[in-house]
């Protein structure tokens, strides 16, 4: 007993030891995500940033973790000061609840402030208070609309004469009578495929001065009201399962049951590595508008990368940070690697991104970078304010499900919930 | 006899004994109950914010008053009392069926039908999420299916969402009341039911005057262990959804909302308000059907 919790002991300390020894050489700097995807952007940029500065290596010590999980530890950590990461991933949906009070992150403007004429403002003003940028997105997102081409041609419909929504709605009439299948979905849970509707009428879900819940809106009401108009006529479906993320929905678009879905540009990995059979099937546009001349897209989600005001080594944290993430470089990788629309302008118009042999390239119909390039100008951002959680709750939890499912009455109920946000 | 000294004197002294043995529960019990009841006490009259923490006086109780925490409380108390309509007495019969010698396969349905609380929450809330699916090839689907009816969106309908639940609960939790009651059987001496069968009398009657008062104790314990457990649930409804959310709070529970407002929306010192709501609701809830079933009765006297 005594030999083997000696034995144990000296493991321990060697292990300690050893871990220390490695410390010494390399920087190594604790990163928190809650997407497994993102790291692999990450680890391909360290490997990067070890060869291009061998004077001032650095190890990544990564942690996944669920996504509520990921969140509410980070904001534990925070507040009690303690165990924090040096780097970490906070999505968009929660950065307001970071930047209340005083924040616990670290401006970034000695690097985000450089690039601004480079990058797409929107993207980092998104996760800034008080003229303090705390964290730098991965992506525009870009609101699109996928098409299953090969439904549509079947239904004689060719999707590049849909530009307004009431093209899209008359579309939909034509492929419901052909195919007998609905034209898309709505989410009942979810924000993707309805923003787009306010947004390219000028409205929001926020009020864009004060940033105050914006739901009893007329832009708000109107968006809703062509959805319920649409589901009525069997044109548009609830998503199954709730949203466009769920398993449900994944198997039911796989097998070809509707004709279109409204996500922004980084839903392109879902269909390539959830939905594999539509594979040559689905054609990316730009989103209908209202009257022509209105944005055909917004920016949509978003994960702010900051750097918590616990780390070890904060400079070389954010160095590592806007080499990932600001850089030219870092760019195309994003878009390699991950398939989301980068924020750093100049990389769009690359030619070799254009032409690349990526799995999007095979798996798209037509190439989903002529896309990004013909609506780049077109790309709204969100407001963003500390009642976005509590918002963006409210239409997940009850809008939707009143306007959808139970086709409330628009005029009472959108200023009943308006009321209701806190 | 020589006077012992310092430590020693302290370590044989019989007045300080009994405190070093009970020290270590005293300090469990102040570290983790007592300091954070008392922080929760004071943070539900503060605004909780990094750097930033301040008095707000009554801010936090203000905003109790408010329709989805209601509608988390209904939802508590329709599942708390569904639950101890179904967890108490089928478990009780169970227990007495699997305590007869009668029984063909005792143990085998004993174990069978402890094995679900062995199965973490996560997973069984999974398959029946899976099971309740709402497209036609779920599993409750296609049963409703063979009888003409459906398919169902079973999580979007406030009746089926309190159905799920309570399957889930009955499902898990069946077993583990039995145990409870089966003990409870076993200290009850046989030859109670000797007399009782030799003055004549039937099952049902000693079932009603000697396995009912001799069982008293243990359905009290379960009784308030499944008050606390129906108040306190939460991970049963978030698999359910696969997350907090649920359509018009079909599935908000009381830490689901405090969860929401505490965590996902930063709100520390409201949600410390909402913790010791419930507190205060199971307490005397507990208390009063304690004092029902004269549990105090032997004070009393």
């Amino acid at each position: 007993m005594k030999k083997l919790l000696v034995a144990i002991l000296c493991l321990t300390m060697f292990l300690s030891m050893a871990s220390a020894a490695s410390a010494a050489e390399a920087n190594v700097i604790e990163f928190w995500t809650f997407a497994e995807s993102h790291v692999d952007l990450y680890k391909v940029m360290a490997e990067k940033w070890n060869a291009e500065f061998p004077d001032k290596p650095i190890e990544l010590s990564v942690s996944v973790m669920p996504y509520d999980d990921m969140h509410n530890k980070l904001l534990i950590a925070l507040q009690s000061g303690e165990g924090a990461p040096d780097m970490v991933d906070i999505e968009i949906g929660k950065f307001a609840n970071f930047l209340k009070g005083e924040p616990q992150l670290l401006p970034l403007n000695r690097v985000v402030e450089p690039e601004l004429d480079n990058i797409v403002r929107s993207r980092v003003d998104i996760y800034s208070k008080d003229g303090n940028f705390y964290g730098i997105c991965f992506h525009v997102g870009a609101a699109v609309i996928y098409y299953n081409d090969a439904l549509l041609k079947e239904a004689g419909i060719d999707y590049t004469t849909i530009k307004t929504w009431d093209d899209y709605a008359q579309a939909g009439a034509k492929f419901l009578e052909a195919t007998g299948k609905p034209f898309g979905t709505v989410e009942t849970t979810d924000l993707w495929h309805f923003e787009p509707l306010v947004f390219s009428q000028g409205g929001d879900i926020l009020n864009k001065e004060d940033g105050t819940p914006n739901i009893d809106s007329p832009e708000v009401k109107k968006a809703l009201a062509f959805n319920q108009d649409l589901i009525q006529k069997g044109i548009l479906a609830l998503a199954p399962g709730g949203n466009h993320h769920a398993e449900e929905y994944y198997g039911m678009m796989n097998a070809g049951s509707y004709g279109s879905v409204i996500m922004p540009m980084w839903y392109m990995n879902r269909f390539t590595d959830y939905m594999p059979d539509l594979s040559k099937q689905i054609a990316i546009a730009p989103l209908p508008v209202w009257e022509e001349g209105q944005p055909r897209s917004v920016g949509l989600g978003g994960t702010g990368t900051a750097v918590t005001n616990q780390a070890t080594n904060p400079d070389l944290t954010m160095d590592f940070l806007a080499y990932t993430k600001l850089s030219k470089e870092g760019n195309v990788q994003v878009w390699k690697v991950l398939g989301f629309d980068p924020i750093r302008s100049e990389v769009w118009s690359m030619p070799e991104l254009r032409d690349g042999d990526t799995k999007f390239h095979q798996y798209y119909v037509n190439n989903p970078f002529d896309v990004l390039m013909e609506i780049k100008d077109e790309i709204p951002a969100i407001t963003v304010s500390e009642f976005l959680p509590p918002t963006s709750d409210a239409l997940k939890n009850n809008v939707f499900f009143r306007a959808y499912e139970e086709m409330a009455d628009l005029d009472t109920m959108l200023p009943e919930e308006n009321a209701k946000v806190k | 006899m020589k006077k012992r000294q310092g430590f020693r004197a302290f370590f044989y002294s019989q007045k300080a004994a009994p405190y070093v043995f009970v020290m270590p529960f005293i300090l469990v019990f102040v570290i983790f109950f007592v300091f954070p009841l008392i922080s929760t006490v004071i943070m539900s009259f503060q605004s909780v914010l990094p750097g930033q923490v301040r008095f707000i006086g009554l801010e936090n109780i203000k905003r109790l008053n408010d329709p989805e925490f209601f509608q988390a409380i209904k939802n508590n108390l329709i599942y708390t009392a569904l639950t101890l309509a179904l967890l108490i007495p089928f478990p009780m019969i169970f227990a007495c069926m699997l305590n007869s010698k009668a029984t063909i396969g005792r143990n085998f349905f004993r174990s069978a039908l402890f094995v679900p609380i062995l199965t973490s929450v996560v997973v069984a809330g999974t398959i029946f999420r899976l099971i309740f699916g709402e497209l036609p090839g779920a599993l409750a689907n296609q049963i409703v299916g063979l009888f003409g009816m459906g398919p169902f969106r079973w999580r979007q309908m406030q009746g089926t969402v309190y159905m799920i639940l309570v399957m889930l609960a009955c499902w898990r939790w069946t077993g583990v009341n039995i145990l409870y009651f089966l003990s409870g059987l076993q200290s009850i001496p046989e030859e109670l039911y000797e007399s009782a069968s030799i003055d004549g009398a039937s099952t049902i009657r000693k079932f009603r005057h000697i396995t009912w008062p001799m069982l008293k104790p243990t359905t009290i314990y379960v009784l308030t262990i499944s008050i606390y457990g129906g108040f306190a649930m939460f991970l049963e409804s978030y698999m359910l959804y696969t997350n907090n959310r649920s359509p018009r709070g079909m599935g908000l529970t009381i830490i689901g909302y405090l969860y929401r407002q505490g965590w996902e929306q930063n709100n520390i010192g409201y949600g410390s308000a909402i913790g010791l709501c419930l507190l205060l609701i199971v307490m005397v809830i507990n208390l009063v059907q304690l004092k029902f079933f004269g549990l105090f009765a032997k004070e009393d006297k």
